[in-house]
């Protein structure tokens, strides 16, 4: 429970500069982004676009100049920008990432910034990939509640502590991030990938749920998390910060500990 | 032509949409066509909670948040709609844990409730811990919890389908007194589906709308990209009016010059605003409850705090909120995404330094107008017979001149339930409405004019234009002049985009046509929300003018209704604008008496 905090104060004095340090000057880049349009050509060609940007702007407001006021051409997924929906997962230095939480001031300005849709996904047209095998993978791991016991009226209860277990990977927003990372899912598309593990894992160390049984055995499979090396690559990449590999490995050792 | 026939479709996979799809999944063939992938919705980006008087932790009663939602709306609440709302806000709530969301925990193992603007015990007395919630990604929570079970129940998405017009018929009818009239029937949908580049019409008995709002109308908003009032401009067009909507809410604490939201709960959980002389200034506008008083009344005492020159930083344009004072232990666990928002987009420390925010455009409290049980209305009594809306297209009106804190997540929850149950079970009394003579001609039109115009202008241009006349002009403080500004301004921009450029000719995911599409649907939606505001001289909940600043129940204590209609010129009368006629409804009243509004 929340303690009752006191009353902060009616006025107090603020340290000088307070509130940010003031305007960040202009910088110009140059954006080197991947262009593939199979109604022009089967062939993908890197495009150069030098512009002028300001301190607050991301990557996605460097290709929303292009398209808006270069060429309207240039396609690629985004809707909230600010790295809650998940849309925008692109390659940016060779690095998945949300375009609209990466900073361009955050990026060695001096060479061109290079971003290309995130692999291992069929590319569609430019930055857009075709998501339905991501997808395919999150719903075969049941990624749902199941509960066999009797409804209660109101809620069920759930301590404090039996909720922090599977907090970290109730952030996910399906990005595909993780899984477009992983190189053992760049050479077989078979494997469920990080995403849905990390779904997986949000509803085996969920004290309501009685199907984490099934779900380790699905995931038990040969491509399942076995295949996983383990390569760290999924959690450098999740732009909400968690903890994939580790809770691959909780995955794992779920299976193990039932076997025996 | 592509024809599918579904018992009901549903426009929009938000939480409205996936709320009412596994109601009617489980009880008729039903298709969601969504323009984006169904988790991309911007429900995900709600953080702070939902109320609902579960009395979890303290003395709490579902008439109080009733009340709280009619006083918050400045009373232009339809009271029968408040009651159902606040009333099965509760069910609402345990619907959502049952299905699996990870609601935050009290010691005890149940539901954590914590404060929000303008809840408060007993009418007023002091805010309530009456919002549940997850962290601050709530609203996050309750799109994957329902995307969950949309999986669970194999609803079927068609996802990237651009619903672009509404197939409606008209019948000769009369009513009860003798008059006659035309009685509108919904037949279907049209959509465009952005791989292919072709269209699809959807036969339906029953078609919901719930496609979100259209905050893209300004530029400083918490809104996502996509929000462009497609699904409130397509009703519009095809003759139904849209309610209430000179009323859009701006939302306190958008990041300074980004308008990136930060949720309300941070003041819940203790943070309070501050200006350059480091006053906690909510303490003179609203004495009781001061950083939780309703949105419309705290963003404006910020912009004031700006205009008589106390606002912070180079430009002296936006004010602080100060987490400093709180344990950054708490913070970290109750609001860990905002304050990651902070660091990642301004570079500020919420543990150590103030936040820079200001104003920003969040959400339409108007829309498409339904009666409590969702129906749509083609005016103000007569219901659309398989037509549904729920969310923030539509007006029920819960939300009246000012929707409070958290009443959006639960809107969609208890409206969209309802919204898949009545479309469901209207599916199975009524038969499909035959299809119009070429159900696409009209979108083929509008869709081969964007690409086979040779004119000039850019969307983004105009887009951004039409933006910045509506932060100037048609924010938080507004009068005639400045409404006037906007009306001149879109006349502008309406000629300009009939001769706007779209560069890419192709097929395949075509957003530059797209993007196009949705700025007429902006321009539609400015226009109705500015001519709104001109005729509502009073101020009103997050209407507020500064030529009238007092509330007139008199001249104003109704609705107002903007209808399409291409009789009306601009010499019609002193006050027309061509292109809308205005009427009003009546506001519903059940036991609340109108009150002066203090907090």
């Amino acid at each position: 429970m929340t303690a009752e905090m006191a009353e902060p104060a009616s006025k107090i004095e603020l340290p000088a500069g307070v509130g940010g340090g003031g305007e960040i000057p202009t910088f110009n880049i140059t954006l080197r982004v991947r262009r593939y349009n199979p109604e022009i050509s089967e062939e993908a060609v890197w495009q150069d676009h030098q512009l002028t940007m300001y301190g607050t702007d991301r990557v996605l407001d460097a290709l929303h100049k292009v398209k808006w006021e270069i060429d309207g051409t240039l396609s690629f997924r985004r809707s909230c920008a600010h790295g809650v929906c998940g849309s925008d997962a692109m390659r940016i230095n060779g690095r998945n990432r949300l375009a609209c939480k990466t900073l361009l001031k955050d990026l060695d300005t001096s060479k061109p910034i290079t971003v290309e849709p995130i692999k291992g996904l069929p590319v569609e047209k430019d930055l857009i990939v075709d998501m339905e095998p991501f997808f395919q993978s999150f719903r075969e791991v049941m990624p749902f509640l199941i509960n066999k016991g009797h409804e209660p009226t109101k809620e069920r209860l759930q301590s404090v502590e039996d909720r922090e277990r599977f907090d970290d990977t109730t952030k996910c927003i399906l990005c595909a991030a993780c899984t477009s990372s992983c190189p053992v899912f760049w050479t077989d598309g078979q494997y469920f990938g990080p995403a849905a593990i990390v779904n997986a894992h949000r509803f085996i160390f969920d004290s309501r749920d009685d199907a984490g049984d099934m779900r380790l055995e699905i995931l038990n499979d040969k491509e399942g998390v076995w295949r996983c090396r383990t390569t760290f690559n999924c959690s450098e990449a999740c732009p909400r910060g968690i903890q994939v590999t580790q809770a691959i490995a909780e995955v794992k050792q779920a299976i193990l500990a039932r076997k025996i | 032509m592509q024809v599918h026939k579904y018992d009901v479709v549903i426009v929009g996979a938000g939480g409205a949409g996936m709320r009412a799809a596994i109601e009617s999944g489980q009880r008729a063939r039903t298709a969601v066509l969504t323009k984006l992938y169904p988790t991309r919705s911007h429900t995900g980006a709600a953080q702070g909670g939902m109320c609902a008087a579960l009395a979890n932790v303290e003395e709490d009663n579902w008439e109080w948040h009733t009340f709280d939602t009619i006083k918050g709306g400045d009373y232009l609440v339809d009271q029968d709609a408040a009651e159902v709302m606040a009333k099965e806000a509760i069910d609402a709530v345990l619907d959502l844990e049952k299905m699996g969301l990870p609601f935050n925990r009290t010691p005890e193992g149940r539901i954590d409730q914590r404060r929000f603007g303008g809840h408060t015990r007993d009418h007023g007395k002091a805010p309530v811990r009456r919002a549940c919630y997850a962290a601050d990604r709530t609203g996050h929570m309750i799109l994957q919890t329902l995307y969950q079970n949309c999986v669970k129940h194999n609803v079927e998405f068609y996802n990237e389908y651009y619903v672009l017009d509404l197939l409606l018929v008209e019948e000769d009818a009369v009513r009860e007194d003798g008059t006659p009239y035309k009685q509108k029937r919904v037949a279907g949908v049209v959509s465009y589906d952005l791989a292919s580049g072709e269209l699809h019409v959807f036969q339906a008995k029953s078609v919901v709308f719930a496609s979100g709002g259209a905050g893209k109308v300004f530029k400083t908003t918490s809104n996502a990209h996509t929000l462009t009032g497609d699904g409130m401009g397509i009703a519009f067009r095809r003759g139904i009016p849209l309610e209430d909507m000179e009323f859009f809410q701006f939302h306190p604490t958008g990041l300074a010059g980004l308008g990136i939201l930060l949720t309300e709960g941070a003041r819940g959980e203790g943070a309070i605003l501050r200006n350059s002389e480091g006053e906690r200034f909510m303490e003179r506008y609203a004495p009781t409850i001061k950083d939780l008083a309703p949105r419309d009344i705290v963003a404006r005492a910020m912009a004031n705090e700006v205009r008589e020159g106390r606002g912070c930083g180079p430009n002296k344009d936006y004010v602080l909120l100060d987490l400093t004072h709180l344990e950054p232990a708490h913070i970290e666990a109750k609001l860990p995404d905002i304050t990651e928002f902070a660091r990642t987009y301004l570079g500020v420390e919420p543990f150590t330094e103030p936040v820079p925010v200001f104003p920003t455009a969040h959400y339409a409290m108007g829309g498409i107008p339904t009666n409590i049980a969702t129906e749509v209305l083609q005016d103000n009594d007569t219901v659309v017979p398989g037509l549904f809306a729920a969310g923030e297209v539509a007006c029920v009106s819960v939300h009246g001149s000012n929707r409070l804190g958290t009443n959006s997540l639960l809107d969609i929850n208890v409206f969209g339930k309802r919204a898949g149950v009545a479309a469901a079970e209207y599916s199975k009394t009524a038969d499909f409405v035959e299809l119009p003579e070429d159900p696409e001609a009209f979108t083929r039109s509008m869709l081969t004019g964007l690409l086979d115009g040779t004119g000039t202008e850019r969307v983004a241009q105009i887009r951004k234009e039409l933006q910045d006349t509506m932060d100037a002009n048609m924010q938080v403080f507004r009068t005639r002049e400045s409404l006037e500004r906007v009306l001149n301004d879109l006349a502008d921009f309406e000629a300009r985009y009939r001769n706007v450029a779209v560069q890419d000719k192709g097929k395949r995911f075509n957003l530059d046509l797209l993007e196009a599409v949705e700025l007429g649907f902006l321009l539609d939606m400015a226009k109705v929300m500015t001519v709104g505001a001109l005729h509502r001289e009073e101020s009103r909940g997050g209407h507020y003018r500064e030529d009238f600043p007092d509330r007139d129940d008199v001249k104003f204590m109704k609705h107002s209704m903007a209808y399409k209609d291409n009789s009306v010129t601009a010499a019609s009368s002193a006050e027309s604008v061509a292109g809308i006629r205005l009427e009003t409804k009546p506001v519903i009243f059940t036991r609340y008496e109108p009150m002066e509004r203090k907090y």
